[in-house]
């Protein structure tokens, strides 16, 4: 009898291993080799054709650490995803909500929200490029109209961050509130009519009821959010190159100009492992502390 | 509160939405500590009626009074009144306790007072031991304990329900018709319950309103709508099988009510009314018929015949009765068994007809009881 169970488990463990195979097999070629294959390289100094790279342990980390440049790219990302993720999930979650709401031209007002989703975002970058111009702009029409001088918003060390995060939000909150609008109508209205014959009003049954209920989706959309601060560089080619100064320079632009511009791949392989590392231990705090909080259906 | 006084008066309410369904010119008073059922087919305004009492529905039209204070456009939360959904609309992200005590922690509720409550409300319901289970963790049977146990911690003098029972199985239907009626005398409670199914109705009510096309057909307690149904569509919907309703000029002359004109009546008899004769010689006046079949139910069997010219009838005939599909039988009733509706479908006046009053009534194998009106 016992035998029969150990041996159905094995058959079953086998099952899984069969299953997962595939997958694995894929991650492995494209995830973990280049993971590991890039830290490999990340030990060694740069070759040129007069000396050739050697075996240099952490030097190339310990470089990157003694650079200005890096403590200012940490902390211009920090700031982009200290605003991006919450704004942009903020105004999802509004504009989801009015979207949903009974209100005239609902449908327009879902396809308006979600249109910035759906170009690319070169052309989103191109589009803002436009509108940040200095006083030929957009922007700088509606502020000359209230009497304020022409600014140079992506051209000054002050705004230049700014302007890019301005730009993300724009391009991802009608993204995610496509999530949340999902989300939203799977919700019974039953639940709104409970709550207000129990006296809760708009603001406790939002709070009680639906923000709970959405904690999976907004869970789904933070990770997006994360993954995005880091991954989402487009709009910075063309917009800022990642100045005046550093200013609006971001890590992924970092490393690509290291890798790219300065052809130093090692300093490039090096930081590009800092970055796994630290979104590594975010994945794991995250699983640790908001999946424990959450109720799936 | 005064006995003259309705604990809930509803005056000429309307409520008619885009395409003219809805409810229309409503008026109804529910005395104080009732159990007032509302029934009426799908889609007759029931639940629009009862989200009208809630406040989930405003009126176009008339005004709405719960205890003497009229509430009309006052919000659900004002009218001191709990409600049951047929979905139950517990929230499920909450444990079964804090889905009893959200209206309480919404109204700011003292700790203790919301203890002492959950522990009555948990008692009442027979939900000890669940407080921390989610609703998805539960039975349907649970689940609707849960409902229940929230629209009774509050102690609302009033509670509404939309076809609680309908998510679940027949035999726990029949008894948790039992508790919530028990529940309903206990408490002291008002509940205007919302069915379609009329057993319930007619097992839990103290008054029914039976509700077509978001108009009341008829309100009274369960033995009027059934002994006196107003209408020949209430005479239909109430009681199972249904009362036959035939078209009077299927039957023959001498049982048509004098000074009326047969081609526009019809006639209505209760199952257990109709008394049937294989013996088709001897009646002056029976209807015959034709036996298509017969279900045996353990305590009575029912019978069912084909007249020529109408929808056919049941009988309802104690105990078991052999009868062959195929077999000629005439049927006949005692005189005042009979119901008639005139051509708008309202109830005529009982008039004694000629013949069937004065004839014996005859019994065939078993003697039918027949109810005294
Ligand atoms: N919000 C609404 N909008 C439009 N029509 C509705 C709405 N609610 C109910 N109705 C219509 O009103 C009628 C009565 O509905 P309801 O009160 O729910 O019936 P029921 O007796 O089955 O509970 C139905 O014909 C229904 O289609
Ligand atoms: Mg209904």
């Amino acid at each position: 009898m016992n035998d029969m169970a150990r041996l159905q488990k094995q058959r079953l463990a086998l099952y899984g291993w069969m299953l997962a195979a595939p997958a694995l097999a894929l991650m492995s070629l494209f995830a973990f080799y280049p993971a590991i294959a890039t830290f490999w390289h990340s030990l060694f100094t740069r070759g040129t054709t007069r000396r050739p790279s050697v075996f240099a342990g952490f030097e190339n980390y310990q470089d990157l650490f003694a650079d200005p440049t890096f403590a200012t790219v940490v902390w211009n990302n920090l700031i982009y995803a200290g605003v991006t993720i919450p704004v942009s999930i903020i105004f999802a979650l509004i504009m989801a909500l009015w979207a949903n709401a009974h209100i005239p031209a609902r449908s327009f007002v879902r396809s308006a929200y979600f249109t910035p989703t759906i170009l690319p975002m070169i052309a989103a970058a191109n589009l803002w490029l436009f509108f940040y111009t200095p006083d030929l702009g957009v922007i700088d029409q509606i502020t000359g109209f209230f009497g304020a001088s022409p600014t140079n918003w992506l051209g000054q060390p002050d705004t230049a961050l700014a302007s890019v995060i301005v730009v993300t939000i724009w391009k991802e909150a009608g993204f995610f509130m496509i999530f949340y609008l999902a989300a939203l109508q799977t919700i019974p209205p039953d639940l709104r009519e409970a709550a207000r014959i129990e006296g809760a009003g708009r603001w406790t049954y939002t709070r009680r009821v639906l923000l709970p209920l959405l904690m999976p989706t907004t869970i789904f959309v933070f990770v997006n959010a994360m993954i995005n601060s880091v991954k989402l560089i487009d709009h910075l080619f063309i917009l800022t190159k990642g100045g005046p100064n550093n200013a609006s320079k971001l890590i992924l632009y970092w490393i690509w100009e290291m890798a790219f511009a300065y052809f130093d791949s090692p300093h490039a392989a090096a930081m590009t492992i800092l970055v796994l590392l630290a979104l590594g231990l975010v994945a794991v705090a995250q699983f640790r502390l908001v999946e424990k909080r959450t109720h799936y259906r | 509160m005064t006995a003259q006084t309705p604990f809930i008066q509803i005056r000429s309410v309307s409520r008619v939405f885009n395409g003219g369904n809805g409810v229309h010119d409503l008026s109804i008073d529910i005395p104080r500590g009732s159990f007032v059922v509302l029934l009426g087919p799908s889609g007759c305004g029931k639940s629009t009626t009862l989200r009208l009492i809630a406040g989930l529905e405003t009126a176009d039209h008339g005004t709405i009074a719960i205890d003497g204070k009229d509430v009309t456009n006052v919000p659900p939360s004002k009218r001191g009144l709990s409600m049951v959904f047929q979905s139950y609309a517990l929230f499920p992200h909450l444990s079964v306790a804090e889905n009893i005590i959200f209206g309480l922690k919404v109204r700011k509720t003292g700790k203790d007072e919301i203890k002492s409550r959950l522990t009555e409300a948990l008692n009442v319901t027979g939900l000890e031991g669940y407080e921390d289970r989610k609703p998805a963790e539960l039975s349907g049977g649970q689940r609707q304990r849960v409902a229940l146990a929230r629209a009774i911690v509050a102690g609302h003098p009033l509670c509404l329900m939309d076809e609680p029972l309908s998510n679940l199985d027949a035999k726990l239907r029949h008894s948790v018709r039992k508790d919530i009626r028990d529940l309903q005398q206990r408490l002291g409670i008002t509940v205007v319950y919302v069915t379609h199914d009329q057993t319930e109705a007619m097992s839990m009510a103290d008054i029914v309103i039976l509700m077509k096309d978001g108009r009341i057909e008829q309100a009274g307690n369960p033995a009027d709508l059934y002994l006196q149904p107003a209408t020949a569509f209430a005479a239909g919907f109430v009681g199972s099988p249904p009362m036959a309703l035939l078209p009077a000029s299927a039957l023959p002359d001498a049982v048509i009510p004098p000074k009326t004109d047969a081609g526009r009546l019809t006639f209505g008899i209760r199952p257990e009314d109709l008394v049937l004769s294989t013996d088709t010689s001897t009646k002056a006046w029976g209807i015959s018929a034709t036996v298509t079949g017969s279900e045996f139910l353990g305590a009575e069997t029912f019978v069912y015949v084909a007249i020529p010219g109408t929808s056919g009838a049941t009988a309802r005939l104690p105990g078991q009765v052999h009868i062959a599909p195929g077999t000629q039988v005439s049927l006949s009733w005692a005189g005042a068994a009979a119901h008639w509706f005139g051509e708008d479908g309202q109830r005529l006046a009982p008039t004694a007809t000629r013949e069937a009053a004065r004839e014996p009534n005859t019994s065939f194998e078993t003697d039918t009881a027949i109810p005294s009106l």
